[in-house]
């Protein structure tokens, strides 16, 4: 078992209140701006992140910009709106957490506006509720709040789609109400010279459900962090990823699970795949079972496939664990290649050498997609991972017509 | 015509002491029609002779020669020899997650035939053949191989034979681990595909057992990288009564 005690504990000090843990590697959780100090890189939850390339959303980059056009649909019941002054003042830190970094402290701060979305008690949308956000100019930065808010016992889907060029920073509060069945999907289909840096923060209510899946392709830096804590016994977490890097693009994922109630669960798989040059993922996995946290069960799995020369992928699964009273723990971690067995039965099948490549990669990315469960984006995801193989690995055949949809 | 001709066949395997020759001069005809056993104990290179046919990267030819049908295997790739019409049932299938059956099969017989099969009369032909080898028409939507039984993962290789329709069917140990039902309902299947017209068998076995539903008609002992003797079925049944010792004694002698 991986127990990077730092990481978790770095992770542990955004939330305020329960038994906080003496750390010198990353500043307590404030709402004040000048408690963050510029991180340099050092910094155990900065170490991985090209901060040259942040274009200033880690540090003193003007965050009211105008580089994104934001348009949705709100079915029957759920409110989707910009809101402002008081109304978006109480909405910060609504998930019950305290910013942990200059850049979220800062978006809470100085961010005016809040994009929420509010599916009330008992209501059970009808439709996915689409939040288009596309970017018009990556120089110049912004930042944005976004409130997602579940009611008791209510059911929808959120899905965040970015597209275009924008250097944004964001934080997404999410509260999942007791009872309440909640899905989050993030996709960052950015074009080549976005730049994204967000923070995900769900409190999960009693008995509640929450699935959240972070799907990264396009950008020149892309870095998330998803985390939940848990409001009573009962929740459940599943926090879904899937990336693929190409030449030169950093893709970012880090996840805490913060298991601060009883009998909660928290499942995590994040697929990743490199391409190219310099295309560079990190995926860093913090679980924490607090001492009130008996009966629960966390699982935590980050695979990745390497397609060519030149790339890198790091995966640092943490789990620390302080009471042994819990129903299971564990975690796994792999980067490799193709698996030239596999290639070789779908060749002795006479399938091509790059077809059998597309297959494997489609085949490690599908039950994935599936999972995400939202099929108005399924087919979507299928083309993107399409689109993505035609750069490197079919590159020399173009498109097949051969490979239909897999059912 | 389907005629596999494999001449005076060298095969090594790079291990940590260097390169070590596993095939040591193999020489074989297996004639159109034709059923021929390769019977031999663990470790004597049966399975090696397999992938070599097939082409799998870690076996390097270091001499002779396999032609199908005049044409020469070696120069070829593991999909051009499958597209050629070699078919290797593996002894251990590979899983590949994600990927359903039926979109496996699809693509492979898309690629074999090189266009994609009219949809009607495949559902149908695939239908029949997973109904034939006893495996659920849902079979289709499982990941190739993935949390498969081991009597499925042998009948799915031979529901694939039935359905890519090669010309020489290479069978790597397809009795193995097979319990009688099965060994029957996998014997029904590759009896099915010698009814068709011209095509071969080579056959890869330790046991007799599953000579029983196969009859071949020539039965080759394979010791030590090579064929040491040479038989009808008849040959069979002497290993089934004295075993492979008397081989193993001449090759240490």
């Amino acid at each position: 078992m991986t127990v990077t005690t730092d990481s978790v504990r770095s992770a542990l000090e955004q939330t305020s209140e329960l038994d906080r843990v003496e750390s010198h590697l990353h500043p307590a959780g404030s709402f004040d701006v000048a408690d963050h100090e510029v991180p340099t890189g050092r910094e155990e939850i900065w170490r991985f992140t090209p901060l040259k390339r942040l274009k200033g959303l880690h540090a003193d980059a003007p965050l009211d910009g105008r580089n994104t056009k934001a348009t949705w649909n709100a079915p029957d019941g759920v409110r989707v709106d910009v809101v402002t002054g008081d109304e978006a003042t109480d909405l910060r830190g609504v998930s019950g957490w305290a910013p942990n970094t200059r850049f979220t402290a800062r978006v809470l701060a100085e961010v005016r506006a809040t994009l929420l979305v509010d599916v009330p008690a008992d209501v059970e949308a009808g439709e996915p509720i689409v939040i288009d956000v596309e970017g018009t100019d990556a120089d110049v930065t912004s930042g944005a709040h976004v409130v997602l808010r579940f009611g008791r016992h209510s059911k929808a889907v959120v899905v965040l789609n970015h597209t275009g060029s924008a250097a944004v920073s964001a934080v997404v509060e999410v509260v999942v109400g007791d009872g309440a069945e909640a899905s989050v999907v993030s996709i960052q289909d950015w074009a080549d010279d976005a730049v994204h840096l967000s923070h995900h923060q769900a409190r999960i209510g009693r008995d509640a459900t929450y699935k959240h899946a972070a799907i990264s392709f396009g950008g020149d830096l892309v870095r998330m962090d998803a985390n939940v804590t848990y409001d009573g016994p009962g929740g459940s977490a599943e926090l879904l990823g899937l990336y693929f890097a190409d030449a030169g693009q950093h893709i970012e994922h880090r996840i805490f699970a913060d298991h601060t109630a009883p009998r909660t669960k928290s499942h995590a798989v994040y697929k990743g795949a490199l391409q190219g040059e310099k295309a560079h993922t990190v995926w860093v996995g913090n679980v924490l079972i607090r001492k009130v946290a008996e009966g629960i069960e966390t699982y935590e799995e980050n695979r990745n496939l390497v397609l060519t020369d030149g790339c890198q992928a790091d995966s640092i699964p943490n789990l620390e664990i302080e009471t042994g009273e819990i129903e299971g723990a564990g975690h796994a971690s792999a980067t490799a290649r193709f698996d030239d067995n596999q290639l070789f039965y779908l060749q002795s099948r006479g399938i091509s050498e790059q077809e059998a490549q597309r297959l494997v990669v489609h085949g490690f990315f599908n039950d994935l997609i599936r999972q995400v469960g939202v099929p108005s984006i399924e087919q979507r995801l299928l083309t993107t991972v399409e689109a993505e193989l035609a750069k490197n690995v079919l590159k020399d055949i173009g498109s097949l017509a051969a490979f239909g949809s897999d059912d | 015509m389907s005629k596999l001709v494999i001449t005076d066949l060298h095969v090594t395997v790079e291990t940590e002491d260097g390169p070590k020759e596993i095939l040591k001069g193999v020489t074989l005809t297996i004639n159109e029609g034709e059923t021929h056993a390769i019977m031999g104990p663990n470790g004597s290179g049966k399975s090696t002779l397999a992938y070599s046919i097939a082409g799998h990267p870690k076996y390097t030819i270091t001499s002779g020669s396999v032609t199908l049908d005049g044409q020469d295997v070696l120069a070829l790739s593991v999909d051009e020899r499958a597209r050629a019409g070699l078919f290797l049932a593996m002894q251990y299938p590979v899983e590949v997650p994600g990927v359903s059956v039926s979109n496996f099969l699809r693509t492979a017989k898309t690629a074999i035939d090189g266009e994609a099969p009219k949809l009607r009369t495949w559902v149908k032909d695939v239908n029949g053949a997973l109904e034939r080898l006893n495996l659920d028409p849902s079979f289709g939507t499982r990941s190739v191989n993935e949390g498969f039984s081991g009597g499925e993962k042998k009948r799915h290789e031979i529901a694939q034979l039935e359905l890519l329709d090669p010309k020489v069917a290479v069978l790597d140990e397809t009795d193995s681990g097979l319990d009688i039902d099965a060994l029957k309902i996998v014997s029904d299947g590759v009896n099915r595909f010698r009814q068709r017209e011209g095509k071969g068998v080579l056959l890869i076995t330790h046991y007799t057992r599953i000579l029983r539903y196969i009859e071949p008609d020539f039965v080759h002992v394979f010791v030590d990288g090579r064929v040491a003797e040479s038989g009808g079925k008849e040959l069979a049944d002497q290993l089934e009564a004295e075993g492979y010792d008397k081989y193993l004694k001449a090759v240490q002698a």
